[in-house]
């Protein structure tokens, strides 16, 4: 029975160009209060563009009406559960959006004098300090725009350390259940990937791993938790077999929702990892982004940061651009300044032990899906789970019913669905991140959803493979999407080629 | 729930971990604070930053007027809260205005592709490098000094282990503009693009299509970088460039000392399998209304791992979103007559000042401080509530005793003045 | 089901000989495993490939799988109806929807590759084993 959602009404919606019409104008400009200037007489009147073609022309009531009504087509985190593994999609307090709006916040321009830039220079700083204490690691460079970004930052410190003692190295050992963040950024950086197989209870396996590493390899990427929501038991013995070796350890700290108060990766033998403050620290993910993906590193790495280096010389902060060794600017300005604002505000209201509360929550919100899940769907991995747990389709496979279907009909019952058919190690994945931001109330609701699809595939396995029945939009013919591109508007009259 | 999972204590959960992993002691964070502290505390540091002074810095971020609608669209729970639309049938908001996005990215820039957002200027351009270099098989780049110098400095750190070779090409002293006799002197059949910038580091507007065809006549792809894309209103788009990448600050996103931004490459359809990021695509649903989904995925990470176009995953959809709505509400005559402003302004202030150089020029111009430091000169304004320009020696040695100098829509004319009169003085 | 007159590869290759030019394509086991096919990569005329080297991909909406050239030779023509009509692989893979012809430089090499009943005996053994 669906108990989350009755169908309720919403609008229809051109698109913004089919909507326009000539003439039409949403702003307002003031007088201008200098003399007009000829533009062809300024610019060359082979420069100047007789108009933008097609570009839309509405009212601005038209343009609220129309922006609102598409957001009604939408699903988010504040209507409810967004159980997306990986992507720890928790509440996004509304506090942090007021504060990163602040003015003297909001319109400080790069480059404006570091003696009128105090205030975001010790937001930031805080922050990287607050950083380097929760994953137990030496210094924090806040410069990278997302993870993945972080994840290319980190590589390239690792190699500016090995080229630095004569040998960059040439591969990085990756393991089968990794993001594929990790295999793209190795070869961004220069570097072969070598896949290293998950044993049977989703763990790297330590004998094999052992065998794999040689004078050849730079660094293993590791994600802990790993993407099965399992923590790496054996990680000490794991960082000491890479580092007896001279090659390092990279954390993917994707999954720190999971240890923020409990273990550090400092602690544990990682050398440089990177977070994403859109995961752990709340920053909204946007429909896609923006992220933040600090990088925090052990001492080794310091001299290698991206340039400039935020310091603290006597009661000032400063930038400083006279770092020989860095690997350079991986990015224009700072980084997401805006994200650190939202990020700081987090933990400032969470405090440390509200942070480590979360994780508490996080991990017993995951165990109590997978506890009362595990009757009805296949748990290929068995190990404790963390802050997600992985479910496989094998069961109702045999009913010719998949994760992807599984995952349309949640979505009749009024949620998002889980990660589907990822990681690529679990045939027919379903990956489930409540976060801790979910009441008990709203876990038993999305229980009881998948326990109801679980009979209705037993009783009737076509109602699950047309889902969603109740969306506006039904299944939407992604075929055709990618062999005859459409991806900008045309005009109306114009056929598909 | 304890009880459904099988446990006794929280801590149970815990105690698969090994004892040398665990952190025996609380986190040396100061204990949780309400509302009111948080807000009172940002307050505070926005006010040890610079509040109330007039700016006339530019240099790739933009002090231009966000029109309220803007804030009110991407303050709705639905797009804030939402993540990537891979479900695409409960995420048809974003999709569709992702869309709208691309569209209106190509109607500007005159491509037919655009991707739905990078991280930002900077970080497109080196994935248009690194794009060029598979659409020709070629691995060298050219680009222009009059880029954006951090630009560069970010193409260097991505291109030096992609075994691509990055040399510069100059600017003609007294023109400031490309310097077309170096590009030409230094292209050759191993260049896979030539990377230049309009308006340019300088403000000043160069020849787009000159350069298009040196790039072409020797088998290289030209891209089209701006940073000011309140330009693109006025100025002919850059249809002769092969792939164009940009930063679209300027469209109602807050300079927040330097980011978040959002960055796009657009180029020809015929490029379209090469193009990094995220792409969304028209379809219909079963029921055939017409509906949107991401597309063309296996260019992306997440299925084609290490031979992706691109590690990027993350982008920058609700800064993009800002941007869309941004020219929403100007639209074609607005986002035109805001140009026109801005020429205007710069164009009166310009004319008080001694100019480095020649060239034609948008909303930012280069001004000698003859005779006086730059330093000297911005110490004076600051003292007056303004703060002025960039000074260039730290990016140029050649130009010492130059500053950038940018005037937007929001620069009042009694602030246009009393920048002029410091400098005569 | 599978032609008498091709050769085939474990890889689901196959591989049709007219004079000194092999004909090749996909057989119609892959095609049904990589489902609906949006797009297909080639290499351009004049690529000279070694046998079981990459020869270009086949793409899924979520999966790109390589294709592997079954015999060495110079890409002597690429069939444009797949970059227009990609879905021509999934219904047509053993006629109208082949791939590339390549002129053979090693035709020895033929006599290596699985005959129709040897490979129709090792897809129903992966098929059973699913």
């Amino acid at each position: 029975m669906i108990k989350k959602v009755r169908q309720h009404i919403n609008q229809n919606e051109p698109l913004l160009f089919e909507n326009s019409s000539p003439g039409k104008r949403g702003y307002q400009l003031p007088p201008l209060d200098v003399p007009s200037v000829d533009t062809a007489a300024a610019l060359g009147a082979s420069n100047i563009r007789a108009e933008i073609e097609g570009f839309p022309e509405v009212s601005e009531v038209e343009a609220i009406r129309h922006f609102t009504r598409l957001s009604t087509h939408n699903y988010a985190i504040d209507l409810g559960l967004y159980p997306l593994g990986s992507c720890t999609m928790k509440y996004n307090p509304r506090v942090n959006e007021q504060v990163a709006r602040i003015e003297g916040l909001a319109w400080a321009h790069p480059y404006q004098p570091e003696s009128l830039s105090q205030g975001i220079l010790e937001v930031m700083g805080t922050l990287e300090k607050i950083l380097a204490e929760i994953t137990g690691m030496d210094e924090v460079t806040l410069q990278p725009a997302a993870g993945a970004h972080g994840e290319f930052t980190g590589i390239l410190l690792i190699r500016a350390l090995l080229q630095s003692q004569g040998n960059a190295r040439k591969k990085l050992l990756i393991p089968d259940s990794a993001h594929g963040t990790n295999p793209a950024t190795a070869t961004m950086a220069g570097y072969k990937v070598e896949n290293i197989k998950s044993n049977e209870r989703g763990m790297v396996d330590v004998e094999s791993l052992a065998r794999a590493v040689d004078e050849d390899v730079a660094a293993l990427m590791i994600t802990n938790p790993n993407t099965l929501g399992v923590f790496e038991e054996n990680i000490t013995r794991i960082a000491e077999i890479l580092h007896s070796k001279g090659a390092l350890v990279y954390m993917d700290g994707a999954n720190m929702n999971a240890l923020v108060g409990v273990a550090r990766p400092g602690d544990f033998g990682v050398d440089v990892m990177h977070l994403n403050l859109h995961k752990t620290f709340s920053t909204p993910h946007g429909g896609g982004g923006p992220g933040s993906g600090p990088v925090a590193v052990k001492k080794h790495l310091i001299p290698f940061l991206p340039k400039p280096r935020l310091e603290r010389v006597g009661e000032r902060w400063t930038w400083n651009y006279d770092r020989p060794q860095s690997v350079g600017r991986v990015r224009a300005f700072y980084g997401n300044i805006g994200m650190h604002v939202r990020a700081l505000a987090y933990i400032m209201a969470h405090g440390g032990d509200g942070l480590r509360n979360a994780t508490l929550d996080a991990v017993l919100n995951a165990n109590y899906i997978r506890a009362l899940i595990e009757p009805y769907y296949d748990l290929p991995h068995k190990a404790p789970t963390m802050h997600e747990c992985v479910f496989s389709d094998e069961r109702q496979t045999k009913r010719g019913v998949h994760t992807g279907d599984i995952a349309k009909r949640l979505i009749d019952y009024g949620f998002h669905p889980y990660t589907v058919s990822f990681p690529l190690i679990v045939h027919g994945a379903m990956m489930i991140e409540p976060t801790e931001t979910e009441s008990k109330a709203e876990l038993d609701l999305f229980v009881d959803a998948l326990i109801s699809i679980a009979a209705e595939i037993d009783t009737d396995p076509e109602l699950v493979l047309k889902a969603p029945h109740h969306t506006r939009t039904s299944r939407v013919d992604e075929v055709t999407a990618a062999r005859k591109p459409i991806v900008r508007w045309k005009g109306v009259t114009e056929p598909r080629p | 729930m304890l009880s459904a999972i099988g446990v006794t204590s929280l801590e149970d959960l815990f105690s698969h971990l090994p004892a040398e992993v665990r952190l025996n002691r609380p986190l040396a964070i100061d204990a949780g604070k309400s509302e009111y502290e948080i807000v009172d505390y940002f307050r505070a540091r926005g006010d040890e930053n610079a509040n109330g002074f007039a700016s006339f810095l530019g240099a790739g971020v933009y002090h231009h007027y966000r029109p309220v609608l803007v804030d009110t669209v991407v303050s709705r729970g639905e797009f804030l809260t939402s993540y990537t639309p891979y479900q695409a049938e409960i995420s048809q908001g974003t999709l569709t205005t992702i869309f709208e996005f691309q569209t209106m990215i190509c109607q500007l820039t005159g491509m037919e592709v655009a991707n739905a957002s990078m991280y930002d200027g900077s970080t497109a351009v080196p994935e248009a490098a690194m794009m060029a270099m598979r659409v020709t098989g070629r691995d060298r780049i050219l680009v222009s000094r009059t880029v954006h110098p951090e630009y560069r400095e970010v193409l260097l750190t991505y291109a030096q282990h992609q075994g691509m070779p990055v040399a510069e090409f100059g600017y003609l002293k007294d023109a400031g503009t490309l310097d077309t006799a170096d590009l030409e002197s230094k292209i050759d059949s191993g260049t896979a693009a030539v990377i230049i910038q309009s308006p340019n580091f300088f403000g000043i507007v160069e020849d787009v299509r000159h350069a298009a065809e040196i790039a072409h006549k020797h088998g290289a792809l030209l891209i089209f970088v701006f940073a000011e894309a309140v330009s693109l209103g006025l100025l002919e788009p850059p249809r002769d460039a092969d792939i164009v990448a940009g930063e679209l600050q300027s469209f109602a996103i807050s300079p927040v000392y330097g980011g978040p931004f959002a960055g796009i490459i657009a180029t020809k359809e015929k490029f379209m399998r090469q193009i990094p990021g995220r792409l969304v695509g028209e379809t219909k649903d079963t029921r055939g209304n017409r509906a949107f989904c991401l597309t063309l995925a296996t260019r992306e990470q997440h299925i084609r791992r290490e031979k992706a176009t691109s590690n990027i995953c993350t982008n920058q959809a609700l800064i993009a979103l800002m941007a869309t709505v941004f020219m929403t509400v100007y639209g074609k005559e607005g986002l035109r007559e805001l140009a026109q402003q801005n020429l205007s302004k710069a164009h009166y202030l310009a004319g008080k000042l001694p100019l480095r150089f020649s060239g034609p020029f948008f909303n930012e111009f280069v001004a000698s401080t003859n005779g006086r430091t730059p330093d000297q000169i911005n110490q004076t304004l600051l003292g007056k509530q303004i703060i002025g320009g960039l000074p260039l020696e730290r990016y140029y040695p050649e130009l010492k005793n130059t500053m950038l100098l940018c005037a937007t829509e929001m620069s009042r004319r009694e602030k246009l003045d009393t920048v002029a009169e410091v400098f005569a003085k | 089901m599978y032609p008498a007159n091709f050769h085939y590869t474990k890889e689901h290759e196959w591989v049709r000989v007219e004079g000194d030019v092999g004909v090749v394509g996909i057989t119609d086991h892959a095609q049904k495993e990589l489902g609906d096919i949006v797009y297909v990569d080639l290499p351009k005329p004049g690529t000279h490939l070694d046998q079981g080297k990459t020869l270009g991909s086949v793409e899924s909406v979520k999966a790109v799988s390589d294709i592997y050239a079954p015999v060495s030779g110079e890409v002597v023509e690429v069939n444009a109806l797949l970059s227009t009509a990609p879905e021509k692989l999934n219904e047509d893979p053993h006629g109208d929807a082949w791939l590339v012809k390549l002129k053979l430089s090693a035709p020895d090499e033929i006599k290596r590759l699985l005959s129709a009943e040897d490979y129709q005996n090792y897809v129903g053994a992966e098929e059973a084993g699913h």
